[in-house]
């Protein structure tokens, strides 16, 4: 095994698009949202104590005897639907058989030559609203393995480790494995293809319902193949004369776990690729670690041959035979198709395009949905999700839905603004205390003490005070520079801590300041 | 003409974890070779309409309801580790990644 910390050389990207033509294999593992894993009753949920979730089974204890999910396979087959496949009349559970502690049965319960899902494909929106079609290999059934914590060495990390500490809640957890065929075609906008897949592939999964999809969580996983082969000249990416070309040598990053690192894993994979093949240097096919921090991959091990995983039916598992009239009745249960049904949202919402796509983008699509559900306006809705939520998501690293607040108390908090209790600078505040967990948004605004003063008399006082503790600026208001208001306004609003409406406080200045000689109605300058 | 080489058997050891010495080697190739010859004489008697058979019994879609059933505790499913930390199962430690 061959193990390379050191970065290697990279091609500009320009040079590697002019150069070569990439294909990318996408391979994406869901986990399931059912209650139970895929062969055993215990529990799925998410950051229990370690090793509570766990039975003979998927420990792997003698004796113990596998039993499949029922919605589990119907969850399979609905995906398989989605994806446009075929759904097999027939197929079994397969054996993978390899020496590695994060499977207690040293073999994965997968699908081999039969999957469930077949020959489908999944048309891609991107950025620029063009549609690309990414082909389908397969979708199959197999079961997550357990997690390990590698402990000693000098890195935390697996190489130099002293031992390794196994938790298995995780082992047997149904897990839906998606591949696609070569994506070819792509050019120098595989990085984007590839991400615009996987966000492709997360909307359906989220639509369907079968999944939380939450790649920050490991509930969405990817990994990237790829390879170069020679660009013929003046040949456009997808044409015959390109594909004639043979498939180079692929790498394969495994688990790229946001959207933004699939695009990014893809181009410098890329741009490795394309140095080494410059420098007359061969592509080992192998497994490749994507580091986060330093936007680079390194060498895993180097890929075992399929057989040597030496599949075999699995004899514990009977054979899947769905009946077709079952099949017809999930298809009937498919979802819109998700940019079937942001066309649609979009027309009701009546946003713009670039709006539109925002929302699409951050993932808050569903988000905005159902906040309008829950009573705010659409507009209001955007400008939480896509805004506020949207930059705080962003600084604190995490995607929109995993943001601690829901469409409902977004919808509540916005609730309040329209009734003139808050205004937006402590609407803010109050979604500050809602993220910190203080609470439902009248919660926050009760403990914060954040509700906009409407109390005349104070309000007065204050109006007062800025006045007189600005004679200067009250004059200037009062020899007709309006536009000095601002200023007192500021003085007001910081006597009141910004708990009052800011055009209530402005009118009352202008009213307070207005020359005595003038008839002007000053309540509108 | 064997069945089965040396070096398959060599690779297959290696699959399995299993340190064999040259001497074993020759002694199980040999083995095995017989031993796939006579599972070999089956394929002969099966005629083409007979199908590869992994379930000896005709039964397809048996599945249980998404329900939750009882665990282990963390006790009982470390009681059989020869080494436990921190809840979890103690492994040495672990050369290669997956």
């Amino acid at each position: 095994m061959t193990v390379t910390d050191t970065t290697e050389a990279v091609l500009a990207y320009d040079d590697v698009v002019a150069a070569y033509d990439p294909v990318l294999g996408l391979e994406v593992h869901v986990e399931l949202n059912t209650a139970t894993k895929m062969f055993c009753g215990c529990p799925t949920g998410f950051g229990a104590e370690p090793n509570t979730q766990v039975c003979p089974v998927c420990l792997g204890l003698p004796g113990a005897l596998p039993v499949l999910n029922a919605r589990g396979l119907e969850s399979a087959i609905r995906i398989g639907l989605a994806l446009n496949c075929e759904i097999a009349s027939w197929c079994r559970f397969a054996r993978k058989n390899y020496f590695y502690p994060d499977m207690p049965k040293n073999f994965q319960t997968s699908q081999y030559d039969e999957p469930i899902a077949f020959n489908g494909f999944l048309d891609v929106e991107l950025d620029d609203g063009s549609t690309f079609r990414v082909e389908i290999e397969r979708a199959h059934m197999e079961e997550d393995t357990g997690k390990s914590t590698h402990v000693g060495g000098a890195t935390g990390r697996i190489h130099g480790a002293d031992y390794s500490l196994v938790d298995y809640n995780r082992a047997g957890i149904p897990l839906i494995e998606i591949v696609t065929k070569p994506v070819e075609g792509a050019g120098e906008r595989a990085p984007e293809i590839a991400r615009a897949y996987v966000a492709a592939l997360r909307d359906l999964l989220r639509a369907l319902g079968v999944s939380d999809v939450r790649m920050e969580q490991g509930s969405l996983r990817c990994d990237a193949n790829l390879s170069l082969r020679a660009k013929v000249p003046g040949a456009a990416p997808g044409s015959a004369e390109q594909r004639a070309v043979p498939l180079g040598t692929r790498s394969e990053t495994k688990n790229v776990n946001s959207l933004r690192s699939v695009e990014r894993a893809v181009r410098y994979e890329m741009t490795r690729h394309a140095a080494r093949l410059a420098a007359g240097l061969k592509i080992v096919q192998e497994t490749r670690h994507w580091h986060e921090d330093t936007g680079i991959t390194t060498s895993g091990r180097e890929k075992s041959d399929a057989e040597d995983y030496r599949y075999f039916p699995e004899p514990d598992l009977v054979p899947m035979s769905p009946d077709p009239a079952w099949v017809d009745e999930l298809r009937g249960t498919l979802p819109e198709p998700p940019p079937q049904r942001r066309r649609r949202l979009q027309a009701e919402w009546g946003f713009a395009d670039l709006e539109m796509r925002d929302l699409v983008n951050a993932g808050a699509v569903e988000l905005v949905e159902a906040t309008v559900a829950a009573g705010a306006a659409p507009a209001a809705a955007r400008k939480w999700w896509s805004g506020e939520l949207a930059r705080r998501a962003n600084a604190d690293g995490v995607e929109l839905a995993a943001m601690p607040v829901t469409p409902a108390q977004i919808a509540a908090l916005q609730g309040l603004v329209d009734a003139g209790t808050l205004t937006d600078s402590l609407a803010r505040q109050v979604l500050e205390g809602v993220l910190a967990g203080e609470g439902e948004p009248a919660e926050v605004v009760e403990s914060r003490g954040l509700q906009v003063v409407s109390d005349d008399g104070a309000l007065g006082a204050a109006v007062d005070r800025a006045i007189a503790e600005n004679p200067d600026v009250a004059d200037k208001v009062r020899s007709g520079k309006v536009a000095a208001v601002g200023a007192l306004v500021g003085a007001v609003m910081k006597q009141m801590r910004g708990q009052a409406d800011a055009a209530k406080v402005k009118a009352l200045l202008t009213e307070r300041l207005a020359p005595a000689d003038s008839t002007t109605d000053v309540s509108t300058s | 003409m064997s069945a089965i080489s040396r070096e398959e058997v060599s690779h297959l050891a290696m699959l399995a974890r299993i340190d064999l010495q040259p001497d074993e080697l020759d002694r199980l190739a040999a083995q095995l070779d017989v031993i796939l010859d006579a599972v070999a004489t089956v394929t002969q008697v099966a005629g083409e309409d007979v199908p590869a058979t992994s379930h000896p019994m005709p039964l397809t879609n048996v599945t249980r309801p998404d329900e939750p059933r009882p665990c282990l505790t963390q006790e009982e499913a470390l009681s059989g580790a020869p080494a436990a930390e921190a809840g979890r199962f103690r492994v040495p430690r672990i050369l290669e990644e997956d």
